[in-house]
């Protein structure tokens, strides 16, 4: 079982939850976040004074996966979120140990 | 039919004989101004100011302005009103109406109810100390906004009443101030320029712009100020005639001209319109026509409207950027220099020489040119301008050793609405 966990453009995730849903991959929980990469934010006005907005509002998004769905999920995520231009995102993945379904109280990789 | 006519001119006789009967209509129109007015501070300043801090202290704002409303209420009943004004001699009230004494039902004041008079006028005391809240927010102790508006308003805003409406020396020169250019908006501005030196800037101001947390809310309070300011200006001719009527006009035409004026500068200096700034220039036009609401005509207006943003646009960004003082949400550039501006232009429209600019005359028979007028509008602006700020650079000294003034730096990291009075604006999840 896997952890996808990807930072993308807020605007995207209507698209991303979309492609997903197309391969079957049937949840995730999303948080509004705010971050800051390579792409060193805007600038915006204030009473006259430019300045530089560091931390930009992005979305996370927590996705557990088989190990037989994951190149697909990547692939799905990555197409579409994206735009060709700076702050699209990353995502990256980790292992999960175990995984409950709390209704039924199944666990493993049935519960994915 | 002639009999008609003379049975009719007996019913009214009464009140052609006797000018100091009620006036229904003028009492009516002064009622719904009162209300009109108190709304201007609650909820309309409160949301208007409390979009513009940070979220840990929106309600730091909110609260600031219904403490000060509460309070201004109840000294202005207990003394305010008699400083302001009952007889007493050039420079400040009596205390013959102190609890509002000898004010009954039946009592008039002019042709409206004295008791009405009194309250259309407690609504002007409880807005001005709360616009100067915007001078020291963010980082000052709640004691410290109480104990210092219960004395400014007893000190400076009280007897300047009285110099300008209340029968004062002012008022004798024939200063024009309509709607309170002076008594409101320079006093206001002036204590929270004073204040903003007295207390400091906020911790981290000049590195970075400290951001609005919540711009509709502000949008939302200017709207209800535009609305409200109908009651401000338009009840001050406290008659419902032309005067009132005109009044609400030129209020209007500067409003739109502000908004809009500011609107454009911004857009052509900096690239884009803001709502801040269009709003900003809201309050500009509107707090510049006040003092001259009762005096221009609608062309005068439109003028006054469009200085009044350019003006005070280059004072916001001459205080903050310049001269790095954190009026923290422009108090002194917006209505200190507006009612400074205003005053003076009350005297410039006053005139009935200017074609379709003029208004509806200078205030005194022996005053007969603008230069002239211009003089008495001075004095006046200067006069409550050096009052104000020495008076109040004073209580703050005073309410500074009676129980301090800003908080800690700690404590305004953690934000004043936990730290103050223990509570959260916004409990979300």
């Amino acid at each position: 079982m896997k952890l996808i966990t990807a930072i993308i453009k807020p605007y995207k995730l209507d698209d991303v939850r979309e492609a997903l849903t197309d391969i079957n991959v049937s949840g995730m929980t999303v948080t509004e976040v705010k971050g800051y990469g390579r792409q060193k934010g805007h600038t915006e006005l204030y009473r006259g004074a430019e300045y530089v907005v560091e931390f930009l509002p992005k979305v996370k998004l927590e996705i557990a996966v088989t190990e037989e769905q994951l190149e697909a999920s990547l692939n799905a995520i990555e197409k579409a979120a994206k735009t060709g231009k700076i702050g699209d995102g990353k995502i990256f993945v980790t292992s999960i140990e175990q995984a409950v379904r709390i209704r039924t109280g199944e666990q493993g990789a049935d519960v994915l | 039919m002639k009999q008609t006519i003379f049975a009719l001119f007996f019913l009214f006789l009464p009140s052609l004989v006797f000018a100091d009967e009620l006036n229904a209509a003028n009492t009516s129109w002064i009622l719904t101004s009162t209300a009109l007015v108190l709304f201007m501070t609650l909820p309309g300043l409160a949301l208007f100011y409390g979009g513009l801090v940070r979220t840990r202290n929106v309600l730091s704002i909110l609260m600031q302005c219904f403490a000060i409303a509460g309070i201004a209420s109840i000294l202005w009943l207990v003394v305010g009103y008699s400083i302001a004004f009952s007889e007493g001699n050039a420079y400040f009230g009596g205390l013959s109406k102190v609890l509002f004494a000898g004010i009954q039902e039946d009592t008039l004041s002019g042709d409206i109810p004295e008791s009405l008079f009194a309250l259309f006028q407690m609504t002007f005391a409880v807005i001005t100390p709360a616009l100067i809240i915007g001078g020291f927010a963010e980082r000052i102790k709640f004691s410290a906004v109480l104990l210092f508006s219960s004395i400014w308003l007893l000190v400076v805003y009280a007897p300047i009443t009285h110099w300008v409406w209340g029968g004062g020396w002012l008022q004798e020169m024939g200063l024009l101030d309509f709607a309170g250019g002076t008594v409101v908006h320079i006093t206001a501005g002036t204590a929270a320029l004073v204040a903003a030196m007295v207390l400091g800037p906020r911790k981290g101001f000049g590195a970075k712009p400290i951001m609005p947390h919540n711009m509709t809310m502000t949008i939302m309070g200017a709207g209800m100020l535009w609305v409200g300011w109908f009651g401000f200006n338009g009840g001050s001719a406290l008659a419902a005639n032309g005067d009132a009527a005109m009044a609400m006009l030129v209020t209007h035409i500067s409003a739109a001209a502000g908004a809009m004026t500011w609107m454009f500068y911004e857009w052509i200096k900096f690239g884009k319109p803001s709502a801040l700034g269009a709003v900003t220039g809201l309050i500009a036009g509107l707090g510049t026509i006040t003092p001259a609401s009762g005096f221009v005509g609608p062309g005068g207006a439109l003028l006054i409207g469009i200085l009044a943003s350019i003006v005070c646009f280059n004072a916001v960004i001459i205080i903050k950027q310049k001269l790095k003082i954190d009026d923290s949400l422009d108090v002194f550039p917006v209505h200190g220099v507006g009612g400074i501006l205003g005053t003076m232009l009350a005297g410039v429209f006053a005139s009935t020489q200017l074609g379709v600019f003029s208004g509806q005359g200078f205030s005194l028979e022996t005053i007969t040119s603008i230069p002239q007028q211009l003089g008495v509008q001075a004095i006046g602006v200067i006069s409550t301008l050096l009052y104000t700020a020495v008076a109040t650079y004073i209580i703050l000294k005073i309410v500074q050793m009676m129980v301090g003034l800003r908080v800690s730096e700690d404590e305004e990291s953690q934000g004043l609405d936990i730290v103050d009075h223990e509570e959260r604006g916004y409990d979300m999840l």
